[in-house]
């Protein structure tokens, strides 16, 4: 049988369980999208710009555990996917970004739309290929699959110049599976040091659990819970880690980091083991590694062997798959801590931040009694997809959490990443209710997107904290060594109920916390998608 | 203290550029690089010398072994490998320095590759402190162009990574 590269590209992704592609056509994608038209089992989202495929790709896979795949075309389409690919890459969500590239016999001469792409994203993609021969393209989407969805996950690209999309091939072979000699990624944690681990735990007095992002990459987080639970261990959370235990559970201690929740803080500050499952020890969320490495003994579990020493030496490493490791530890049965006076000083330390009075303004709303209302009402299993800045901050700290994820853009904090994280939310899970959280300025970045929502029909609802300025920027630039705000008034913004409206999506707006219950109830009560534009006042800080 | 790094990777395209991009994105610094073929001609050798300060080479060793492309890397221990780099000098040089210039180059065990009336040009493949002593020599002659390829190593004994 005769197929054309185009075909095998279809037919090797539908192989890989591929259901949707987020995409934008241009001329040298043009044999690739050709095809699609074949394949109507396979959902097609065509963005606004392509960027946002990257973002849409990302929220789809961080709640479907599937790899996601956005298609773009060469030069301008390539470039502008950049920033979603550095996004994945810096937050290792699996995706495979399919790029046209020009004729490959014209490559080098920088021909109309030719881009160096490969060249462009080897910093930041887990691997790339630049395919040369139609027939190599079978092993390729496979390998480019294994390698985005296992180990530490991340991007990985492929560019296929017009010609091979065309290239006849005969009887193309698609592997079952494949054998990559130099990608062997861990899976079980190392007995001796699992042992090792668990007399840790058990001879500590003041132990705290530090999860990261690799637990929900590892779809670890029921094991994370018991090893917590069985031995009463307190936990924190990094950005990337929200959500793994409900913002009540007696062992919940929040976020660290700079923005992170004070008792959370002061827990691992204090701590005398501090246990790291599949966190990277980035600079936001451990500010001072030599300190921890000074005051505490420390156990880092990852998939990743580089992330392991390279912020900080940790005196029991454990390299594996979290999810498997964390099995391994709970095999094992050890007496548990004495920690019971630890964990009854921590507790008054969280009712300090759970209890804490936020100022009021007449006028507008506070971001943090808004998020903790709007938590209330949700859900026990919503999504709620949040952008960067202060209203990152709020959300991150504030919003209550039950069994649903939080998804943000925790290492690159890309603007406008919310709402087309949401709409891969929703493409994937179209029945989870979802909720983007962000400011005027990042909402700015990404609103055409909306065509998105509107053209699926999507139930979204959206909080629109308005404070007419690039917030957390202006709270920067009010402080030393800054001589005060400048080049961040969002003047000339639109009028974000006009917006909605254009788009079809009803809108609420509230600028009094006396209505704010009424009006979140009426907000998430509406049918479809709706905007909630939150009047917030422009000198707000994150610390208040 | 410089350390030498012994990697194994797919003999393809692009793998040099990774490998460069790497280095120059993770601020490791490199001494010199060296690469070639094996006996298997789909697998390269590339010889890396690094500074090691503050534990580089650990880093360098996980950061490399993450590229999809290599297949192995090892840390060559010091005094346990065999490490040459092959030196190409020009120097000025007439019928009254010509003398001297060959003493040297007996002392050291360079070899004249060519000749000319007002030149002479040697080869010599040694450690390279014996390469940067040779040259310190040759400086007095007027020194008119060198290549040196860094150094490529393998271990001593039986053993292969
Ligand atoms: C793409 C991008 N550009 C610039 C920044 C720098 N930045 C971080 S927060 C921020 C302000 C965000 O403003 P807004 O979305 O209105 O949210 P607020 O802080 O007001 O809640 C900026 C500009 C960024 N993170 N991403």
């Amino acid at each position: 049988m005769e197929l054309t590269g185009a075909q095998i590209l279809l037919e090797g992704l539908r192989r890989e369980g591929v259901d949707h592609i987020f995409g934008y056509a241009g001329a040298t994608i043009c044999p690739a999208v050709d095809v699609l038209r074949d394949a109507p089992e396979l959902g097609y989202t065509l963005v606004r710009t392509e960027q946002n495929a990257g973002h849409m790709a990302s929220g789809y896979a961080r709640v479907s555990g599937k790899v996601g795949v956005c298609l773009v075309t060469s030069g301008p389409g390539a470039t502008n996917l950049i920033t979603g690919i550095a996004t994945a890459y810096m937050d290792s969500i699996p995706m495979v970004a399919i790029t046209g590239q020009v004729p490959s016999s014209l490559l080098g001469r920088d021909i109309f739309q030719e881009v160096d792409i490969t060249g462009a994203v080897t910093p930041f993609t887990k691997h790339n290929y630049l395919v040369k021969d139609a027939a190599q393209l079978p092993r390729i989407i496979k390998e480019a699959f294994l390698i985005a969805s296992t180990g530490r996950p991340g991007p990985v690209l492929i560019d296929i110049p017009i010609d091979i999309q065309t290239q006849v091939v005969r009887d193309a072979e698609f592997p079952e599976s494949v054998s990559i000699r130099g990608y062997k990624p861990s899976v079980r944690g190392n007995d001796l040091q699992i042992k090792r681990v668990a007399e840790a735990i058990s001879k500590s007095r003041q132990p705290v659990i530090c999860a990261g992002g690799g637990v929900w990459l590892a779809d670890a987080r029921d094991e994370l819970v018991e090893l917590a639970e069985r031995y009463s261990i307190p936990v924190v959370k990094t950005m990337m880690g929200l959500s793994v235990l409900p913002t009540d559970h007696p062992l919940n201690l929040g976020m660290i980091g700079a923005h992170g929740n004070r008792c959370a803080n002061k827990a691992l500050a204090k701590s005398d083991l501090l246990i790291m499952v599949g966190s990277r020890v980035a600079d936001r969320a451990i500010i001072s590694p030599e300190e921890i490495q000074r005051r505490m003994a420390t156990i880092h579990i990852d998939v990743d062997p580089a992330e392991i020493g390279k912020n900080m030496q940790a005196a029991i490493p454990l390299v594996g798959d979290v999810k498997v490791i964390l099995r391994q530890l709970l095999a094992l049965q050890v007496p548990p801590p004495d920690d019971a006076q630890w964990r009854e000083q921590l507790k008054e330390y969280r009712r300090a931040e759970l209890e804490r009075v936020f100022p009021r303004r007449d006028g507008s709303v506070f971001p943090g009694t808004v998020l903790r209302k709007l938590g209330r009402l949700l859900d026990d299993d919503a999504v709620v997809c949040v952008d960067v800045g202060q209203n990152q901050i709020f959300a991150c700290k504030y919003l209550p959490q039950k069994h649903g994820r939080l998804l943000t853009s925790g290492g690159l904090g890309t603007m406008g990443y919310a709402l087309p994280a949401a709409v891969g939310v929703k493409v994937a899970l179209p029945d989870r209710q979802t909720v983007v959280v962000c400011g005027d300025g990042s909402f700015q970045m990404s609103m055409n997107e909306l065509a998105a929502v509107r053209c699926a029909g999507m139930d979204l609802k959206i909080v629109l904290f308005r404070n007419h300025v690039l917030g957390l920027v202006h709270q920067i630039q009010k402080t030393e060594p800054y001589h005060g705000p400048f080049g961040v008034a969002l003047d000339g913004s639109p009028d974000f109920a006009a917006i909605a409206a254009a788009y079809g999506i009803p809108s609420l707006t509230v600028d009094d916390e006396d209505k704010l219950d009424e009006t979140l109830e009426r907000f998430l009560g509406t049918q479809g998608s709706c905007i909630l534009i939150c009047e917030v006042h422009p000198d707000v800080g994150t610390t208040d | 203290m410089k350390q030498t790094i012994s990697v194994l990777v797919e003999n393809q395209a692009g793998v040099l550029n990774r490998i460069t991009s790497l280095f120059s994105r993770r601020a490791f610094n490199i001494d010199s690089l060296a690469v070639g073929v094996t006996d298997d001609p789909t697998i390269s050798r590339i010889t890396i010398i690094v500074e090691n300060g503050n534990n580089v080479v650990e880093q360098v060793e996980k950061q490399l072994n993450k590229l999809v492309e290599v297949i192995k890397v090892r840390t060559l221990e010091e005094g346990s490998f065999i490490g040459r780099e092959l030196m190409i000098l020009k120097v000025n040089a007439n019928s009254k320095t010509r003398p001297n210039i060959m003493t040297i180059c007996s002392i050291c065990g360079a070899k004249v590759a060519d000749i000319s009336p007002t030149s002479m040009t040697m080869e010599l493949s040694d450690t390279p402190d014996r390469l940067d002593a040779f040259q310190e020599m040759m400086r007095t002659f007027n020194i008119l162009e060198v290549v040196r390829t860094g150094v490529i190593a393998l271990q001593k004994g039986g053993g292969k990574i």
